[in-house]
């Protein structure tokens, strides 16, 4: 079938969906054309995703109407997406892990005729060959890098024969140089006459890649706009609503002592293999430290290591603790022992409502994980707890019905106020923050940058893991890259640029390969 | 490539999960799930048995209050579900799925019953029956603490392990009447039936008024434990997140082991009330499947003590009711199972409805435009 040029590849028509009483997508309407890519951009729960997932047929729509190449469709699953040769990969990749990728490239199609695993492996090779993939059919996907297995997501719907790709957050767990390739890809296919939709909140990836880019702001569809005639802050204002500064303040470290030595510290995992490889490096008072590097290169374990949640194989952790000037090795320690000795360390995990707090909890009961224990009595004690609440949902702006609201109800953003909210008020002196602004809008995201910055002019060591490296530059004093468990390089916050950055967090060390 | 499908296709109906509800409007759904339930056994009482519904159903009540023996009889069967049923909420909640309440009950019961038998004519009543308890209890604790360090230090299935338990428990209390029952019945008879030793005595001239006044302590001091104490804010959030919990230090696995202690021994006083202040003797089935029951009651309740009187009643209500129609009807007991499950099963589908709301595609467009 050839494509007509002048039919838009997918029209949408006041397309409405509702959760509850959460307004998702309020009448959107959208064209993409075949031959070009368009950006979607928006912030988190702006409605970007429930609508991608209601034209590839996850979602269905409770109003309004999607047209195919011109023609009015109805898609209620995602086979019924495929029939219309849409595919989307999506953000959480769905393969199977000991299967190979031509394997997993097949999986689920009912071809007509006897199964050949070859002639699947050279239309691989084909495809692969088109435009520009680097693959080998027959590697397994538990060997693969988290960008080998995306191109495996891709080449399984361009095997389907998909004309309209949708791609959602692509280069979320992606190197810079990374995501140039798939650029790369991606303009290519769009040569061919496909038509791309890209999900995403970074603007310099969109002003870069993409022809046309709509902009969706809490549901509604605020405008689209060619790329060529826009920038930066204009995109930032119709995805935001209003004018806002992207400048994040930088103050020079005071009087910056060592608090936190880490030393040649290595952990192993259930499965023996090497999480940290003989990792050293300081933290200290009233700097930013940050920590770059791939989505699982031993980020997780190294703070978890030092909040005592991680069992040290080797090494050492030193505490250099500001009132009593002792020096406490922070090894084997559970993190009751590490509160007993006196140190003041908070932690803001990843997992916020899977460790940082309990969803189904109210906002004061959360607040009383830190503090529960205080005091003889056997009973609970909620006054201080529900008057610190009170406090951070003031101070932060939390948007919550009230205190006693649950906090898996309450939007990530908001969730995560909550939990920096408690773990500053602890008054540390060791801040760690992982991936601290995952999720948030722009407001809420400076929001923490400068909470971040506040605790740092106060004398906290603040740790912070990022994964978006120009603002790890922006607001880093020192940054630290992990690369497969190994520190690769600490740069200076001020002088680094991101390429370099980059190299480093994809640097394997010649010859020092653990078995 | 295949034919575009229709537009007529569109479903008929959206399910949509509600934020929440007003209390009245959830209780409404409740009773209205009631009366339907009502409606649908009245159709099959009349179905398969061809007899009159309204006579049935007051055959019901009158099983459980008819007479003044009768309601004894009832609130003595709902504190002994409520005992076993606050036994079980706090290791649910801490997601730790205690199906051994039956065996922890039994073991209990045979402790008392060791007492009673051997020791039962040489001891003052009152220490006698002080033994008995913290034997009971500590039994109770056994069965419970077993399950719990494999779990905590192993990981083992908590589930698959309490319910083997039962089965050792059973097999226990066979044994121990085969030794006592010199004629080989299956059947203990009442022990100190003569002398009244290890019985708990009648209070008020009420024989279960003592069970029933422990049981309603029980009820107010575990909703306190659970909504007040440390140890009931620790064991939440365990089984809320066990990552949030070592996170913020809290030792996992001795929570896991002090919660099933717990529950473990309230399991084994339930063994001792039956024993000491119900029966007087034992057989395999003391704690007669409410191990089991304890569980709906609990889960109904949403691990709420004070509602679980609610939700005890009513299934120890249904119980003697379905038990009584069988009866005085004629009926096949299978009759009263069927209508027992009919009325569970609209208590708790109709939770469906209160968590979610249906709408016809139609309907709800019109709304939107409003």
């Amino acid at each position: 079938m050839k494509t007509d040029m002048s039919v838009p590849a997918i029209e949408l028509k006041n397309i409405s969906k509702t959760f509850g009483t959460i307004v998702a997508n309020d009448h959107v309407c959208l064209t993409v054309n075949n031959g070009e890519i368009l950006s979607i951009l928006g912030e988190n729960g702006s409605g970007k995703t429930t609508l991608m997932n209601m034209i590839s047929g996850i979602y269905f729509p409770d109003d309004g109407q999607i047209f195919i190449n011109g023609e009015e469709v109805v898609i209620r699953s995602p086979k019924d997406a495929f029939d219309h040769k849409i595919g989307m990969i999506h953000q959480h990749f769905k393969l199977v892990d000991i299967f190979s990728a031509a394997q997993n490239i097949v999986l689920g199609l009912d071809e007509k005729g006897k199964f050949n695993l070859k002639q699947v492996e050279s239309k691989v090779a084909e495809i692969s060959a088109k435009y520009g993939f680097e693959i080998d059919p027959t590697k397994k996907i538990y060997e693969m890098s988290v960008s080998e297995k995306q191109t495996v997501e891709i080449i399984k719907v361009l095997y389907r024969g998909a004309n309209i790709l949708i791609l959602d957050e692509p280069t979320a767990v992606l190197t810079p140089q990374e995501t140039q390739k798939l650029f790369a890809i991606l303009r290519r296919m769009k040569e061919d006459g496909k038509a791309i939709v890209i999900i995403t909140h970074k603007l310099h990836e969109v002003l870069s890649l993409s022809d046309r880019v709509s902009v969706l702001r809490k549901g509604k569809y605020i405008g689209t706009v060619n790329t060529a005639e826009t920038n930066e802050a204009e995109l930032t204002e119709m995805m935001v609503g209003k004018k806002i500064s992207l400048d994040i303040e930088r103050s020079e470290p005071k009087n910056s002592v060592d608090r936190l030595v880490v030393k040649n510290l290595s952990c192993v995992n259930r499965d023996g293999v090497k999480m940290l490889d003989n990792v050293s490096f300081t933290a200290k008072s009233g700097e930013i430290l940050g920590i770059a590097g791939i989505a699982g290169s031993g980020q997780r374990e190294l703070l978890e290591a030092i909040a005592g949640l991680q069992h040290i194989h080797e090494g050492e952790i030193i505490y250099n603790n500001p009132k009593t000037g002792s020096q406490d090795n922070l090894k084997d320690k559970t993190p009751l022992q590490i509160r007993e000795l006196g140190v003041r360390l908070s932690f803001v995990p990843e997992d916020r409502l899977g460790m940082g707090l309990v969803g189904n909890m109210d906002i004061i009961d959360n607040m009383m994980l830190r503090s529960y224990r205080k005091g003889k009595s056997v009973f609970l004690e909620r006054k201080a707890p529900k008057d610190l609440a009170e406090r951070i949902i003031d101070q932060l702006e939390v948007v919550t019905p009230s205190a006693t609201t649950p906090v898996r109800r309450l939007s990530g953003g908001n969730v995560q106020k909550v939990l920096v909210g408690r773990e500053i008020a602890a008054a540390p002196t060791v801040l760690m923050a992982a991936y601290p602004v995952r999720g948030l809008d722009i407001n809420s995201s400076y929001m923490i940058y400068n909470l971040l910055n506040k605790q740092k002019e106060n004398g906290v060591a603040v740790i912070f893991v990022g994964e978006d490296l120009d603002v790890l530059i922006e607001l880093c004093d020192r940054i630290l890259v992990i690369g497969s468990g190994k520190i690769t390089g600490i740069v200076d916050g001020r002088t680094a640029d991101k390429s370099e950055i980059g190299l480093l967090m994809t640097k394997t060390d010649g010859g020092a390969e653990n078995e | 490539m295949s034919k575009p499908v229709k537009a007529a296709k569109e479903p008929l109906f959206h399910i949509a999960k509600r934020n929440s509800m007003i209390w009245w409007k959830a209780w409404l759904i409740r009773g209205i799930a009631i009366v339907a339930a009502l409606i649908v056994c009245a159709l099959i009482i009349v179905l398969l048995t061809k007899q009159n519904p309204i006579e049935v159903y007051g055959a019901m009540i009158k099983g459980s209050f008819g007479s003044e023996r009768k309601m004894w009889t009832l609130f003595q069967n709902i504190a002994m579900l409520l005992c076993i049923s606050l036994a079980v909420t706090p290791a649910f909640k801490m997601k730790f799925w205690n199906l051994g309440a039956e065996g922890q009950v039994l073991i209990g019961g045979l402790c008392s019953m060791v007492c009673m038998f051997n020791i039962g004519d040489r001891l003052p009543n009152a220490l006698l029956i002080l033994i008995m308890l913290v034997a009971s209890i500590l039994g109770g604790i056994i069965w419970g603490i077993i399950p719990a360090v494999f779990k905590a230090k192993w990981n083992t299935n908590e589930s698959l392990f309490t319910l083997m338990m039962n089965y050792i428990a059973i097999q226990l209390v066979s044994f121990a009447i085969m030794v006592w029952v010199p004629s080989g019945s299956s059947v203990m008879g009442l022990v100190n039936a003569s002398t009244n030793a290890g019985w708990l005595p009648d209070l008020f001239g009420q024989k279960y008024l003592i069970n029933i006044l422990i049981v309603a302590f029980l009820t107010v001091a575990m909703y306190i434990y659970l909504r007040s104490s440390k140890h009931g804010y620790e064991l939440a959030v365990v089984g809320e997140s066990e990552n949030t919990a070592r996170y913020i230090g809290i030792d996992v696995k001795k929570v896991i082991i002090r919660t099933m202690i717990l529950s473990g021994a309230i399991c084994g006083l339930a063994g001792f009330l039956l024993v000491s202040g119900t029966n007087h003797t034992i057989s395999k089935d003391l704690a007669g499947g409410n191990g089991f029951t304890a569980i709906m009651v609990s889960w109904l309740a949403k691990f709420n003590p004070i509602l679980m009187i609610i939700t005890s009643f009513l299934i120890a209500f249904l119980q003697r009711g379905a038990g009584e129609i069988a009866t005085s009807f004629n009926l096949n007991t299978s009759v009263a199972d069927i209508l027992t499950g009919v009325i569970i099963f609209f208590i708790i589908g109709c939770e469906f409805f209160i968590n979610y709301q249906v709408k016809s595609t139609r309907s709800m467009n019109k709304e939107e435009k409003k």
